[in-house]
C-alpha cells in the first residue's frame, strides 16, 4: 500500500468514526464504543502473537484485571476516572511484564496453554476475594458526565473518550512497532537464534512486549468497565480470551488496522447470526468463522494488502 | 485414612475420564502437529449418536461399536472437507477453524437434541465394589479399564503395524514420506479418524456420570489439557497418567486444604500446570523438541 493511500484511509476512517454519533441511536453507538475498547485490545494482542510470535489465550485475564482496577478504583476510593484507566493500564504492563518471565521458557503450542490456564482461573479468582469484587454479585458503576458543559450524553461522551484513548494508542503502537524496537520485536518471531546472534536482547524484549500487550488490554478493560458501568467475574470467561483470539486472526495477523477489523467482527458478526438463524446462532456464527479462514486466511487486513496490491499492479501495468 | 483412601479412588476413576480425552488430544496432536479444540465437542456428538442408537432399541455393545465406526468416518471426513483446505495456513488459522468446528457441533446438537440433559446407559452393573472399607463403583473401574485397553490398542497399532508406521512417518517427516510413497494426506485423515474414535469412547464413558448435554465435554476438556500438558503432548501413556495425577490431586486439594475447598480446586489444577510448565516445559514425559538451526 502506497503512504498516500494508507493517509488517505486513515483520514477517511477518522472524519467517519468523529460524524458518527450525530447519525445513528445510542444503543448503536455503544456498540460501536464496545468496537473501540476491542480494537484497543485487540491492538495489544496483536503486538504480542502477530508481532512478537507469542500466542495467548490469556489476555482476557489482562482484560479483567483492567476492568476490576477501574471499578475498585472508582467504587472504593473515589478516584477520577481518567486516572483509573491509566491505573489499569500500569497495573497490568506490571503484571504482563511479570507473567512473561516465566513465559519464555514456553513456546507455541506450551505458551498457548499456560495462557489458557490463567484465563481459565480468572473467574475463580474473582469469585473467590469476594471482599474486593464483590463476587458474582460484581460491582455496577454510573457513567461518567461529559465535563465543561459539553451537550452529549454519557454515552456519546465516552464513545469520544474511547475514540480519543484508541487514537493515541494506535499511533503508540505505530511508532512503537515501525522504529529499532519494532524490529528487534519482529525479529525475535522469526528466528529467535538469529536476532539474539545480532545483539537483540531476546529475553528482555519478549517479556517487555508481554507487559506493554498487556498494558494495552488492561486500558482496554478498564474502558469496558466504564462503558458498560458493571463488572461481574462471569463476563470474563475463557470466551473472552478466545473471542480476542478470533479477532486478530479475522483481522489479520502482524496488522495495526487488523485490529480494527477484527474488533467490527467480534461485535457484530455473533449480532448478525442470532438474526439469521434463532435456533442455532452459534453454528452460523462457526460457519462464518471457517469462511472467513478459507476466503482470507491472512485475515481481513491480509486480503485488502493483496488486494491492493494487485490493483496498483494493474494500475502501473497499463500506464507502462 | 479411609477418607484419604475413598478420595484417592474418586479421583482416580474421574482421572481416567481426563485422561481417555487427553489420549485423544494427543493422537491428533501427533498425527497431525495440531491441537484440536474441537476434540471434547467431537465426542459429545459422538455420544449423542450412540444414544439414538440406543434408543432406537440396538443393544448397548452393537450401538458401542456401531458409533466408533461412525465416529470414525465422520473424523476423516472432518479432516477431508474442513481442515484439509487450511491444511498449509498458519497454525493459528487451523486454530479459528477448530474452534468455528466446536461452536457448530456444540450448537447443532443443542439444535437437534436440545440442551436438557439426558441419562445414559452404562455397560457395567451398578452394583457397588468394596474393598475393605473403600468402595469402588463398577462404572469407574470399568471406564478406566477401558480407557487403559484403548491405550494399549493404539500403543499395538502405532508400534506394530505398517500403516502405524507410515502415521508415525506421515507426522514426523512429511516431506520423506512422501518421497517414500506414502499419502500423507490420508494419514492425517486417518489421524483425525482414529481420535475421533478414542473421542467417542471418552464421551460414552463420561456420559453416565455427567449425563448427556451438550456443554458436558467443556469442563473436561479443560482437564483433559490439563493432563496432556502435565503428562506431555508427545506421549499418549503420559497423557493417561497425567489424567489420573490431575484427578487425584484435584480431589485431595478439595478435600484436605480448607482454604481451596471446592471453589479455587480448578484454580489449583492450573498453577500445577503452570508449575510444571515452567521446570519441565515438555511435560513429565514428553520429549523435549530439538530445533537444528
Amino acid at each position: 500500500m502506497t503512504p498516500r493511500a494508507r493517509a488517505v484511509g486513515v483520514a477517511a476512517a477518522l472524519a467517519v468514526a468523529l460524524v458518527l454519533p450525530l447519525f445513528v441511536s445510542n444503543f448503536r453507538l455503544f456498540q460501536f464504543t464496545q468496537v473501540g475498547v476491542y480494537a484497543i485490545a485487540l491492538l495489544g494482542l496483536n503486538v504480542l502473537t502477530g508481532y512478537n510470535g507469542q500466542i495467548s489465550l490469556g489476555h482476557g485475564a489482562f482484560y479483567a484485571l483492567g476492568a476490576y482496577t477501574t471499578a475498585i478504583m472508582i467504587d472504593r476510593w473515589d478516584v477520577p476516572y481518567p486516572l483509573t484507566i491509566i491505573a489499569a493500564g500500569v497495573l497490568c504492563l506490571v503484571a504482563g511484564f511479570l507473567f512473561g518471565i516465566p513465559a519464555l521458557r514456553l513456546e507455541g503450542l506450551y505458551l498457548a496453554l499456560a495462557t489458557f490456564a490463567l484465563a481459565l482461573a480468572i473467574p475463580q479468582i474473582l469469585k473467590y476475594f469476594e471482599h474486593w469484587t464483590g463476587g458474582s454479585q460484581g460491582i455496577v458503576l454510573s457513567k461518567p458526565n461529559a465535563p465543561w458543559g459539553l451537550k452529549l450524553s454519557p454515552d456519546q461522551w465516552l464513545y469520544f473518550v474511547t475514540l480519543g484513548v484508541l487514537v493515541a494508542l494506535f499511533v503508540l503502537a505505530r511508532n512503537l512497532l515501525a522504529g529499532r524496537t519494532g524490529r528487534a520485536i519482529v525479529a525475535i518471531r522469526d528466528n529467535p537464534i538469529a536476532a539474539q546472534a545480532m545483539g537483540v536482547n531476546t529475553a528482555l524484549y519478549k517479556s517487555l512486549t508481554f507487559g506493554v500487550s498487556a498494558a494495552y488490554t488492561g486500558v482496554a478493560g478498564g474502558l469496558s468497565a466504564l462503558v458498560i458501568a458493571f463488572v461481574a467475574p462471569d463476563a470474563f470467561n475463557v470466551f473472552l480470551s478466545i473471542t480476542l483470539l478470533v479477532g486478530i486472526v479475522i483481522g489479520g495477523l502482524a496488522s495495526i488496522s487488523g485490529a480494527l477489523f477484527g474488533a467490527l467482527f467480534i461485535q457484530f458478526v455473533p449480532n448478525w447470526a442470532q438474526d439469521i438463524s434463532k435456533a442455532a446462532p452459534w453454528a452460523i456464527y462457526g460457519v462464518f468463522l471457517i469462511l472467513f479462514m478459507y476466503v482470507m486466511p491472512r485475515g481481513i487486513a491480509g486480503a485488502l494488502r493483496l488486494a491492493l496490491a494487485r490493483a496498483g499492479r494493474r494500475g502501473t501495468g497499463t500506464r507502462a | 485414612m479411609e477418607i484419604f483412601f475413598q478420595q484417592v479412588v474418586s479421583g482416580l476413576a474421574t482421572g481416567g475420564i481426563y485422561g481417555s480425552v487427553a489420549l485423544a488430544l494427543v493422537m491428533i496432536y501427533q498425527a497431525t502437529d495440531v491441537v484440536n479444540y474441537a476434540q471434547g465437542e467431537m465426542a459429545m456428538f459422538s455420544t449423542y449418536i450412540a444414544w439414538t442408537l440406543i434408543n432406537a432399541g440396538v443393544p448397548y455393545w452393537w450401538a458401542f461399536f456401531g458409533t466408533l465406526v461412525i465416529s470414525f468416518v465422520g473424523g476423516v471426513l472432518l479432516e477431508r472437507v474442513i481442515i484439509r483446505p487450511v491444511e498449509s495456513a498458519p497454525i493459528l488459522t487451523i486454530v479459528i477453524v477448530c474452534i468455528g468446528l466446536l461452536v457448530i457441533l456444540n450448537s447443532v446438537a443443542g439444535w437437534i437434541y436440545s440442551y436438557i440433559q439426558k441419562p445414559f446407559p452404562s455397560p457395567f452393573p451398578p452394583k457397588p465394589i468394596m474393598l475393605g472399607t473403600v468402595v469402588f463403583g463398577a462404572h469407574d473401574l470399568g471406564a478406566i479399564g477401558v480407557t487403559l485397553v484403548v491405550l494399549a490398542l493404539l500403543y499395538a497399532f502405532f508400534r506394530f503395524t505398517t500403516l502405524g508406521l507410515a502415521m508415525r512417518a506421515a507426522a514426523q517427516n512429511p516431506v520423506s514420506s512422501r518421497l517414500c510413497g506414502i499419502r500423507v494426506g490420508w494419514m492425517l485423515a486417518i489421524g483425525w479418524g482414529l481420535a475421533a474414535m478414542v473421542g467417542a469412547v471418552a464421551g460414552m464413558m463420561v456420559a453416565p456420570i455427567v449425563f448427556l448435554d451438550p456443554n458436558m465435554m467443556a469442563g473436561i476438556l479443560i482437564y483433559a489439557f490439563a493432563s496432556a500438558t502435565l503428562g506431555g503432548f508427545t506421549s499418549p501413556g503420559g497423557a493417561v497418567v497425567g489424567g489420573l495425577i490431575v484427578g487425584v490431586i484435584e480431589n485431595l486439594v478439595g478435600t484436605y486444604v480448607h482454604f481451596i475447598g471446592t471453589e479455587l480446586k480448578l484454580t489449583v489444577a492450573l498453577a500445577l500446570i503452570l508449575i510444571v510448565l515452567v521446570f519441565k516445559p515438555s511435560g513429565l514425559f514428553g520429549r523435549a523438541t530439538i530445533h537444528r538451526v
